[in-house]
């Protein structure tokens, strides 16, 4: 690679560059302990990719005893062992298999996998920096995760089983040992597997504030900045504000847990016993806890926010509509996500006054949200639009943003949410808002930044399979979920085959499941498409979208330092596409105004 | 025309137009500013939990002379903490803890002092003001142990339960003073915030090594004991509202 041996130009802002210069770094350096941020993200969606598959797994185990709840299960002996009983599926393994999805997907997946991948990808190549703040603390933050994520995967082996109270892992359901099987050593494993977790989080975090502050390119002000640097800018705000009380919360937990501690716990009475403790408030570790969820679930939206505008704006080969009222509506989204937590709470008896409150709030973000999908839509109107696969799923995230959206208004009415609080319709609003929204702008990011990452191409064609078997199922199995949840089906069940009110549902049931299968099957396209490329896929140019940002004028596959020779300088906004009278139909951002005369606006002159 | 072209050469050079520290901060003390951010949510959090089980629990509305402990109602902060070492028996209502509270705010003064050493290079000022801030450092957290002991041993009267036995000093279940959250709150929150001044010490330690043999007089620049500093001033303020919560209110 003849990017190796630059010799990196210091200016005085980037004197912390000096390890451009370790020119052999050894295969450990180099790929396993690398501080090379392109390397960390690559590691993130390694991990991500891996995690996804696990807790997809999961949930496929669980469709399977919901679809066919008279079914026997003998043939998944081989895999699940003991779990498998007389051919049924044990029920506290697959409230197990719920806690687990749920936490893997939200956390492991979704925020480590899409924000750190894409947060450390792209932020130091898209302001223009050679590498992040701290390499180091940012090659701590991946370690660190990586721990998390080995302490959580060995708990899948406990012969307890794993955490099984629900992600939300509620006390005393989940304080105490003798509530059920998983709240043992699973329980255990999962709160200081999170703890890590959040140190993990916040050390990522940290870098992704201060680079985007401190080394943005000559000219790069915060008007310039790409749509997606300002999402995993927020999200990392978010994160480093919300998840801190996630730690406070878990602490406390560890302490009631296993230092005998009251916080969470009061009046407890178990086969008759009372246990000593007294005074503790439950409610409260609900508080605390979606004090960090809600904007949890913004961390988890938000980088999906951020590259499908870009990548929408790029394949429509359009300015993006309302560039600052997409920053201000991901900075009201921000600002609200703190502010709506108890919406998660209308119906554990507070004060209905605060729960409208709450409601009024929480209401207030469809606007915000709604200014995000008019703009994408306004994008895409008569655009020059390109197809690739990339593009299908950010209108595809579109689409599934504003089917979930909607149902998210009618959650977030105090009165309406007490008949649909904890049913399956609570579950295919989340799902598909943020859920499934959140995996096709992570799908969108990698097909579009692979050639990046990978100087490789993915194929087109197995790209389309991919999205439109993903595209259909994710709607054949949440849709139905709607008209499970407004019969009343509630969340978490093992089976409901008791209650006669329910088995006119059961086909639903079996389809959804059905469903559901086909969709995570058409998850090994994409794996096979993604592995297969890497070794195998076209060679790519270095511009291969005639993107407008930064990380395409460096080098098809950038070294360490990311720019050959000096870094660029930026005097546009990265949105010049189509621009009446250039020549071609982007300018990126590092062409000066002197070079685009025939395409410049009047202000423009007048503006230098 | 030619003027025009080389303005429209050169990219924009405001406050927050890139290439430069908009906040005239390096990475590192930014880094430092946000990870203490995120650390005062963690210990609002913990206050906040404190605020609210306070609030569900009874307070004591008698005359403060017949105080006694029970586990009816949270108890009066002057009556728990009225000790002092060498002065046993005497009633002195946050005497030590104001003690303690003076010695956090002394280091915090020579903290400062070494900082700004450290603004006039004078390697040998920034000895000793670090010196000085370690030993207030390790001194609160001698009195802070002092304070637990005591706490946990608990005085001569106890409390006095329904089926006449007493019961002495405080643990993480069992609590002489009050209601067992009380102890709890107590232990976790104080000690969540000595864990914090230990690593603060640990790390006053380890630059003031680097001090002493040079390392930041050869690097130009004293930043990392600024870094410190602020890490420091942080875990002072948070005492303040941990003193304000547990003992004043």
């Amino acid at each position: 690679m003849s990017s190796t041996d630059i010799h990196i130009d210091h200016d005085i802002h980037h004197a912390h560059d000096e390890h451009d210069h370790h020119l052999d770094q050894n295969f450990f350096e180099k790929y396993i302990f690398s501080q090379d941020h392109k390397t960390i993200a690559k590691q993130y969606l390694f991990s991500g990719i891996f995690w996804a598959f696990i807790g997809g797994f999961l949930s496929i185990l669980f469709r399977l005893q919901l679809g066919w709840p008279e079914a026997t299960f003998t043939f998944l002996e081989p895999i699940l062992g003991g779990w498998i009983e007389n051919g049924k599926l044990n029920p506290e393994f697959y409230l197990a298999l719920v806690t687990m999805h749920g936490t893997i997907m939200v956390f492991f997946v979704l925020t480590a996998g899409l924000s750190g991948t894409f947060s450390n990808f792209l932020i130091p190549l898209q302001v223009g920096a050679r590498d992040m703040a701290s390499g180091f603390m940012n090659m701590l933050s991946y370690w660190i995760f990586f721990l998390a994520s080995v302490i959580l995967f060995t708990s899948l082996f406990l012969e307890t089983g794993p955490a099984s109270g629900g992600w939300t892992v509620y006390p005393p359901l989940s304080a105490l040992p003798q509530a059920m099987e998983g709240s043992k050593g699973g329980m255990t494993l999962w709160l200081i597997s999170m703890a890590l977790f959040i140190v993990s989080q916040l050390l990522g975090g940290v870098n992704y504030i201060t680079t985007v502050i401190n080394l943005r390119t000559k000219g790069m002000s915060m008007t310039k900045l790409p749509l997606t640097i300002w999402a995993f800018f927020l999200t990392a705000i978010l994160g480093l504000l919300a998840f801190p009380v996630l730690f406070s919360a878990a602490l406390l937990l560890i302490f009631d847990r296993s230092f005998g501690t009251s916080f969470f716990l009061s009046d407890i009475f178990i086969a008759g016993e009372a246990l000593s403790n007294t005074g503790g408030s439950p409610i409260l570790f609900q508080h605390l806890f979606w004090f960090l969820g809600h904007p949890e679930v913004y961390i988890v939206i938000m980088p999906a926010f951020g590259i499908v505008s870009e990548v929408i704006a790029t394949n429509a080969r359009k300015p993006i509509f309302g560039y600052r009222a997409m920053i201000g509506s991901l900075i009201g989204i921000s600002l609200l996500s703190f502010v709506v937590w108890a919406h998660h709470m209308f119906v554990t008896g507070m004060n209905p006054f605060l729960g409208s409150v709450f409601m009024f709030l929480t209401l207030i973000i469809a606007v915000p949200s709604a200014v995000k999908v008019f703009n994408w839509l306004a994008t895409l109107w008569r655009g020059n639009i390109r197809f690739t696969a990339a593009m299908m799923f950010a209108v595809g995230f579109v689409s599934l943003f504003i089917s979930g959206g909607l149902t998210g208004i009618i959650l977030g009415n105090s009165a309406l949410d007490i008949q649909l609080h904890d049913t399956y319709f609570v579950v295919a609003h989340f799902h598909l808002v943020m859920g499934a929204a959140a995996f096709f702008g992570m799908f969108a990011g990698v097909y579009h930044w692979f050639p990046k990452m990978f100087g490789r191409l993915m194929d087109e064609k197995l790209g389309y399979v991919h999205f439109w078997l993903t595209f259909v199922s994710v709607y054949l199995v949440f849709m139905p979920m709607h008209y499970i949840g407004i019969a009343g089906f509630p969340r978490r069940y093992y089976a409901w085959t008791g209650f006669e009110a329910f088995s006119g549902f059961a086909d639903m049931n079996t389809f959804i499941s059905i469903s559901a299968i086909l969709g995570f099957t058409a998850q090994f396209i994409f794996l096979f498409n993604f592995v297969y490329s890497i070794i195998r896929g076209r060679k790519s140019t270095a511009n291969p979208w005639h993107s407008n940002t930064l990380e395409w004028t460096t080098p098809v596959l950038p070294g360490h330092g990311n720019w050959p020779g000096e870094i660029p300088a930026v005097y546009r906004w990265p949105y010049d596409y189509s621009k009446p009278g250039s020549v071609e139909d982007y300018i990126p951002q590092n062409i000066p105004f002197s070079q685009t005369q025939s395409s410049n606006l009047p202000q423009e002159r007048d503006f230098e | 025309m030619s003027s025009t072209s080389t303005t429209l050469e050169k990219p924009n050079s405001g406050t927050w137009d890139g290439g430069n520290e908009p906040l005239k901060a390096s990475y590192g003390k930014l880094m430092m500013w946000f990870f203490l951010l995120s650390d005062a949510f963690t210990f609002g959090a913990f206050l906040i939990v404190y605020g609210l089980s306070r609030h569900t629990h009874l307070p004591y509305t008698g005359d403060p002379e017949a105080f006694a402990y029970s586990t009816q109602w949270w108890p009066i902060p002057e009556k728990v903490f009225n000790a002092f070492p060498g002065f046993h028996g005497v009633d002195l209502p946050l005497a030590f803890v104001a003690l303690m509270t003076m010695i956090l705010i002394l280091s915090s003064v020579t903290m400062v002092l070494a900082v700004e050493a450290g603004h006039r290079m004078d390697k040998n000022d920034v000895q000793k003001w670090l010196l000085w801030t370690i030993l207030f450092g390790a001194t609160f957290l001698g009195c802070q142990a002092w304070e637990w002991g005591h706490f946990i041993t608990g005085d001569e009267e106890g409390m006095l339960l329904a089926d006449g036995s007493r019961i002495f000093g405080a643990n993480l279940t069992v609590n002489q003073y009050g209601p067992p959250l009380f102890a709890d709150l107590f232990f976790f929150i104080t000690g969540f915030h000595g864990t914090h001044v230990f690593s603060g010490v640990v790390l006053l330690i380890m630059i003031f090594i680097n001090t002493v043999n040079g390392v930041y007089h050869k690097r130009g620049h004293y930043e990392m004991v600024e870094k410190v500093g602020l890490y420091w001033h942080f875990v002072d303020l948070v005492w303040v509202f941990v003193f304000t919560f547990f003992y004043l209110i």
